[in-house]
């Protein structure tokens, strides 16, 4: 009786023992650090991937392929993924939507457009190459298909359309010898009012045509030097019933601002996602947070944030004060500051982490801090 | 003028203030160059550089699990020996200095990284980042002067405890990281009062230190030796002699960044309201380099342009070779010493000054009048004997 637990007891504590064993093997460092050199992707290592190919989109758009590592836990069709990337050395965060669905070779994808003065968008077209490694977050985002309800439309601007190409590749697969009509997409009704300034600048346009041309969704595309720019009070006449269709729309805040009040008034279901695009600029100083303490202090554009803070009685972590020690480093989750010995601007946006020697920082703009 | 010389040859007795402050200009824009122009190929470097110092350190303890057998162990203790040296030199120094900040790498980052040493890197980058390079060879300020132990300049008053120290140099030169833990400590100051050494600050870090040195001694005189079964003991050496190696060769290193003739150093009152321009040129009087071969620069970590660390300490190391004779043209340009020499030159030269600092300053010339007295003695007394 007592048999299977005296079997059973050193099985279960080897396994932590062994850890144990080998952290006191590698400290300072971890057993990590040494696999990651073998196998950054396996299971139980921070979230990486490998691009495995980068296949052009249009003349400045293109679908990134990467192989995540194994702890990826999927993703729902219209969901994004943060991607962190080093272009020119730096480490750079930035979120994109998952093109497919759940693939069956286990492969993501995101597809970008490069946009003018686009870093991180601008390296992904042009520069990125099959191999590299990047680091990735978990799928996120609350931009899905709506559990009830067939009769959809989607309204999609610029770069908007990326999310919803993620749900409607999913739909409907489109494979060499054309479009596979799935059971569990029979009963949809989908209608896609896609705007792009022109024709060739829009990404996915041939897939929605081929989708378009066999029938499965209703595309209504609008080119803005064809068609004008859309008033969304046209919508109910390129769309007759829109009154019967939930709608899901991604684009710049403007255009999602006015199909907002035009759902409104007229008490139809919107579901939206803006793509956060990083407006933040260099202006003088601003309000400086600390999250941890939850103080706010206002520092002006010509004092280190350093000073401004302990001005204020915060207790900030110092060391030489002339930018050279690194004792006084915090990381930024959002904001902008400026390199008082260079002019230099350093942004982060929600989510970042950016760290920043506060000694040499002014604030360039309202700006987190973790302390 | 604040920086002041006590020296009578004034190394810097030529400057005008606008001359100092114009150094200063003229090296925040070779600082500059280096910023805009740093990127996938500085990030690809170090990256590289932890890639292989991990995988010689992985192999080289690979091969001494068999080191009862000599070739595996001479091979393994080389091997590990350079691993440690890379490990603390050209990553760990540079990292914790924040040189390599900028890639926004949180694995390679001055407030993350920890090294292979007794020293736990939050109180080595205190007493070294902050106190060190800000108050670079100002007697009072700078404890790299003698690390407390030893007296490295003439203006340190002379004590007799200071004759044995060219033997506390060299105790010090084998047990060096347990030298810097101490030293990060500031050991000596906190266990001389009573309140020091019961502040619970002081507890606190000793108690970090102490965890830091216990898990390192397990994992180099512990885990791998019973790992290697049979060979136990004689990976107990073989971890044993690569420290030591590699304490023996960063404290050569280190001992040249300052301690060589030639280089100045500061009173406290000196520094008071100093300019950027003025703490430059205390940078560049109060460093040493090295020269030598591409692969010697590497093993100090490129300490070896100590001179070009000190006014750039944020800079990747990889990038003050190319700076250097900017630097230097900088130095010629206003008549001021740019000291520097063979390894084994600044060695000896280092250590000499131990050995004379060990005597009081006005030793040399009371022998020599002694010894000269003693031959005008004996030279009288031949020609008593003679008449």
């Amino acid at each position: 009786m007592s048999a299977p637990a005296t079997t059973r007891r050193p099985a279960r504590q080897l396994l932590p023992r062994l850890v144990r064993l080998a952290e006191r093997a590698t400290t300072p460092l971890l057993p990590a650090d040494y696999l990651d050199l073998f196998a950054p992707l396996r299971p139980g290592a921070d979230l990486r991937g490998r691009i495995v190919e980068v296949q052009p989109e249009t003349a400045d758009a293109a679908t990134i392929v990467i192989r995540p590592g194994a702890d990826w836990a999927g993703h729902v069709p219209g969901q994004y993924v943060r991607i962190g990337i080093d272009v020119d050395g730096v480490r750079q965060w930035r979120a994109y939507s998952l093109t497919h669905g759940p693939r069956a070779d286990g492969l993501i994808s995101v597809t970008v457009k490069a946009v003018p003065d686009g870093l991180v968008s601008t390296h992904l077209v042009r520069d990125a190459r099959p191999g590299t490694l990047v680091h990735l977050e978990q799928a996120a985002g609350e931009f899905v298909l709506p559990e009830a309800g067939t009769k959809l439309l989607f309204v999609t601007a610029g770069s908007g359309i990326t999310p919803v190409i993620g749900m409607l590749r999913n739909l409907f697969p489109v494979t060499d010898t054309g479009v596979v009509r799935l059971p569990r997409s029979a009963e949809l009704d989908i209608t896609v009012v896609h705007v792009a300034p022109s024709e060739p600048d829009s990404i996915f346009a041939a897939n929605l045509r081929e989708l378009d041309e066999a029938g499965l969704i209703r595309l209504v595309a609008r080119y803005d030097d064809r068609h004008g720019v859309l008033d969304v009070d046209d919508l109910e006449g390129l769309v007759p019933d829109l009154a019967e269709r939930t709608t899901l729309a991604c684009g710049p805040s403007g255009l999602l601002d006015a199909l907002a009040a035009h759902h409104d008034r007229r008490g139809l279901t919107l579901q939206t996602e803006q793509f956060r695009v990083a407006t933040l600029t260099g202006g003088e100083g601003g309000s400086v947070t600390f999250r941890s303490s939850g103080t706010t202090v206002e520092a002006d554009g010509a004092t280190p944030i350093l000073d401004a803070a302990e001005a204020a009685g915060v207790l900030m972590p110092s060391g030489c004060r002339m930018g050279i020690c690194y004792g006084c480093v915090l990381p930024m989750r959002e904001g902008v500051v400026r390199d008082l010995r260079t002019g230099e601007l350093t942004t982060a946006v929600e989510g970042d982490g950016v760290k920043i020697q506060t000694c040499i920082s002014a604030a360039a703009g309202a700006c987190h801090l973790d302390h | 003028m604040t920086v002041l010389q006590k020296k009578t040859d004034n190394p810097i007795a030529h400057l005008t203030p606008e001359d100092i402050e114009q150094i200063g200009v003229e090296l925040d824009a070779i600082r500059q160059t280096v910023v805009d122009d740093r990127g996938a190929g500085d990030a690809a470097y170090i990256r590289k550089v932890i890639d292989v110092q991990r995988k010689l350190e992985l192999g080289s303890r690979a091969v001494l699990l068999v080191s009862v057998f000599p070739p595996a162990w001479v091979l393994g203790t080389a091997g590990l020996a350079v691993a440690k040296i890379i490990e603390n030199m050209e990553i760990g120094h540079n990292v914790m200095h924040g040189q390599w900040d900028w890639m926004r790498d949180p694995k390679i980052h001055s407030t993350t990284w920890e090294w292979d040493n007794a020293s736990p890197s939050e109180q080595w980058k205190h007493s070294h980042n902050e106190l060190h390079h800000t108050y670079t060879n100002v007697i009072g300020k700078d404890n790299d002067l003698g690390y407390g132990i030893m007296r490295v300049d003439e203006d340190q008053r002379w004590v007799p405890f200071y004759l044995a120290q060219p033997l506390w140099n060299f105790i010090n030169a084998c047990f060096f990281e347990y030298g810097i833990a101490a030293y990060d400590l500031e050991l000596g100051k906190n266990l001389r009062s009573e309140k020091r050494r019961r502040s619970p600050e002081f507890k606190a870090r000793t108690k970090v230190t102490l965890r830091k040195i216990r898990q390192q001694m397990t994992k180099d005189y512990v885990v791998h030796p019973l790992l290697s079964g049979p060979s136990a003991l004689t990976t107990l050496g073989a971890n044993f002699t690569a420290n030591l190696v590699r304490n023996l060769w960063t404290h050569s290193v280190i001992m040249c960044g300052h301690f060589p003739e030639g280089v100045q150093t500061f009173e406290r009152r000196s520094i008071n309201g100093e300019t950027r321009g003025e703490w430059y040129v205390r940078q560049m009087l109060g460093s040493a380099n090295i020269s030598g071969s591409k692969a010697m620069h590497f093993m100090t970590g490129n300490l070896s342009h100590q001179v070009e660390h000190h006014l750039f300490p944020d800079l990747p190391s990889n990038r003050y070779a190319e700076i250097a004779p900017q630097v230097r043209a900088i130095f010629d340009k206003y008549d001021l010493p740019y000291v520097t020499g063979s390894l084994p030159r600044q060695v000896a030269s280092a250590w000499r000054k131990v050995v004379r600092l060990s005597l009081p300053n006005d030793f040399g010339a009371k022998a020599q009048a002694t010894v000269l007295s003693l031959g005008r003695g004996s030279r009288a007394d031949e020609g008593s004997a003679a008449a």
